[in-house]
């Protein structure tokens, strides 16, 4: 196993290298001036200048790679061009609301997610079954936003049950932080919720035809050990797998959740970014949210490897 | 070929999406007439789909709004195909160039479509090819990575050696050996491309960049609805259920190719 986490992690290094490359050349691969664009169509010849130095742009690219990576590493992502403060401080700002909202999502998913799908592949074939499939599809279908407005239309407005908008702090009250979580929480779940149930309903279906769940009931093991030892350990890795993949659809989500349900998080620092053109603000939350998922899949890919001795070959 | 139930039910609402969309001057009013008087009324025979905060016609704004949608789907998907192919070929046939080509397409993956989508319009500015430009460079690694895979599996198979034993250069064997036998499970791939490049968009649109906010949009007309949405709930939702259906019909028929081209997988999947 220790091998297998070294190999991983290893192997992890050249993607997160690829994501600083491209992160930075964004700024530098667009077409036409970043820096004019930035100081928008107002601004003067010594605004756009400020602006050039303060982005480092002024300097040969390979330089300003290097210094740029040099920060990082040592955890400056730069200063918002709009009020000064550091990017990491801003960000440290916004976690909380962001980070409640992406663990109760997480939470939500996945055990509902495979509630469902092994709902769904115990009655394969039945109306129940067809019922979920369909829900699935559907809330795949549906943009984040929409269901979020019908669900405060629904739940907050008509009903009056739960808070239209707004977040609570946990150490303003567990209750109230839990109240304005509920509808944000469920609308980004929906997606993934549907992803995770449906490949779950499919890997377990899978794996109950497989000749090593045959053996094991014709040796006269028992229902509930089959399902624990035979057919969920197997059916766990394509669920893992999906899970960490949608990491990166959860924090899309995450960005647009903050605006309808407008909680101060990450996201709607960088929302709040687009209108500013404040671009080290947008560049430093990317840069983090994408080593997020680098590093969520890494987390995956150990744990199929626990799951699945095969894997760590 | 035969049809099964989901394609046909996809191909029918997509049919009919883009139809509304191409002939919207001769099928809705105008939408971008304003009508003082007639603000935020609730859907009725002269306004079908009600009526906005200026009295424009939610029916016309909806109608149009698919313009954009399908216009940025099929170009996003088309972009990824060719250059799906352009990337995955090579990177699955020759070894050496096989890692790094991968290891650049997991750093494009590992960033959020909708962060980058937002870096690049601050940087380049509004307008529809922007956008198609944003959404297309996360879509096109998952193109990749299946191209690259089929590949690596059909480079094994026996006619692909005889034809590289018979002298047939590199390209040869990729275009007339290989590329042949990729194209189905691809543009299965593709349709759910263009699936979640509407759903993008739209949450573009609606976080307000991207495409201008005067051309009419399915996220912009949700976006402009939000302070009225407890008064006019017609504002969000038939221009959400135009979104869901769009998405729903391109993922029944993704769904039902899939099941068309591989039997013994959908058996499996379903």
């Amino acid at each position: 196993m220790l091998a297998y986490i070294v190999r991983r992690i290893v192997s992890t290094l050249p993607v997160v290298a690829i994501v600083a490359v491209v992160v930075f050349l964004l700024l530098h691969l667009s077409p036409g001036d970043p820096a004019a664009v930035i100081a928008g169509d107002g601004a003067g010849i010594e605004e756009v200048a400020r602006i050039r130095s303060e982005l480092g742009l002024d300097q040969p690219l390979y330089e300003q790679f290097i210094r740029w990576v040099v920060r990082v590493v040592q955890g400056d992502l730069g200063a918002s061009i709009f009020s000064k403060i550091p990017v990491t401080e801003l960000i440290a700002q916004r976690i909380e609301p962001t980070l409640s909202l992406t663990v109760f999502t997480l939470f939500l998913s996945v055990s509902l997610g495979v509630a469902f799908g092994l709902v769904a592949a115990a009655t394969a074939g039945s109306l129940l079954d067809h019922a979920l499939i369909f829900v699935a599809i559907a809330g795949f279908s549906a943009p984040i936003f929409v269901i979020g407005y019908i669900l405060v239309l629904v739940f907050a407005i008509d009903l009056d049950w739960l808070p239209v908008q707004g977040y609570v702090a946990l150490a303003d009250g567990f209750v109230p932080f839990l109240r304005h979580l509920v509808l944000p929480s469920v609308t980004l779940s929906l997606a993934y919720l549907a992803l995770i149930s449906r490949i779950t309903r499919a890997s377990v279906l899978e794996a109950v035809a497989q000749d090593y769940v045959r053996t094991a009931y014709a040796k006269g093991m028992g229902e509930a050990r089959v399902f624990t030892g035979h057919v969920l350990r197997n059916a766990a890795v394509p669920i893992t797998t999906i899970v960490g993949i949608g990491v990166a659809l959860l924090i899309s989500g995450v960005v647009v959740t903050e605006s309808v349900f407008n909680i101060p998080g990450i996201g709607r620092l960088v929302v709040d970014a687009i209108s500013r053109r404040d671009y080290p603000v947008i560049q430093g939350v990317t840069l983090v949210f994408a080593g997020v998922c680098v590093l969520i899949n890494l987390l995956v890919d150990l744990a199929c490897g626990l799951f699945d001795p095969r894997i760590r070959l | 070929m035969r049809f099964n139930r989901r394609m046909s039910i996809g191909l029918l609402l997509l049919g009919g999406l883009a139809l509304a969309a191409i002939m919207a001057p001769f099928l809705v009013g105008d939408p971008f007439a304003i009508s003082p008087a007639n603000r935020l009324r609730p859907p009725s025979a002269l306004y079908p789909f009600g009526t906005d905060n200026f009295g424009r016609s939610v029916l016309s704004r909806t109608v149009y709004g698919g313009r954009i949608s399908l216009i940025v789907g099929g170009a996003v998907a088309a972009i990824s195909v060719v250059l799906g192919f352009a990337i995955g070929l090579p990177a699955g046939y020759f070894r050496r160039i096989d890692n790094v080509v991968m290891r650049v397409m997991d750093g494009i993956m590992a960033i959020p479509s909708v962060l980058l989508a937002i870096a690049v319009v601050t940087l380049t500015g509004s307008g529809v090819g922007t956008v198609i430009a944003a959404l297309a460079v996360p879509e096109v690694p998952r193109v990749v990575r299946l191209v690259r895979s089929l590949v690596l599996m059909i480079r094994e198979l026996p006619f692909v050696e005889a034809a590289v034993a018979s002298g047939s250069s590199s390209f040869k064997v990729l275009w007339l050996h290989v590329l042949p036998h990729t194209v189905a499970p691809v543009i299965v791939q593709v349709t759910y491309v263009a699936g979640s490049t509407i759903l993008t968009e739209a949450a573009l649109s609606f976080l307000g960049i991207g495409t201008p906010a005067t051309i009419p949009t399915w996220g912009n007309m949700i976006a402009n609805a939000r302070n009225f949405f407890s008064l006019a709930p017609w504002l969000i939702i038939f221009p959400g259920i135009a979104v869901s259906i769009a998405v729903l019909a391109v993922n029944l028929f993704g769904d039902g190719l899939r099941d068309l081209l591989d039997p013994r997988l959908a058996r499996r999947v379903r």
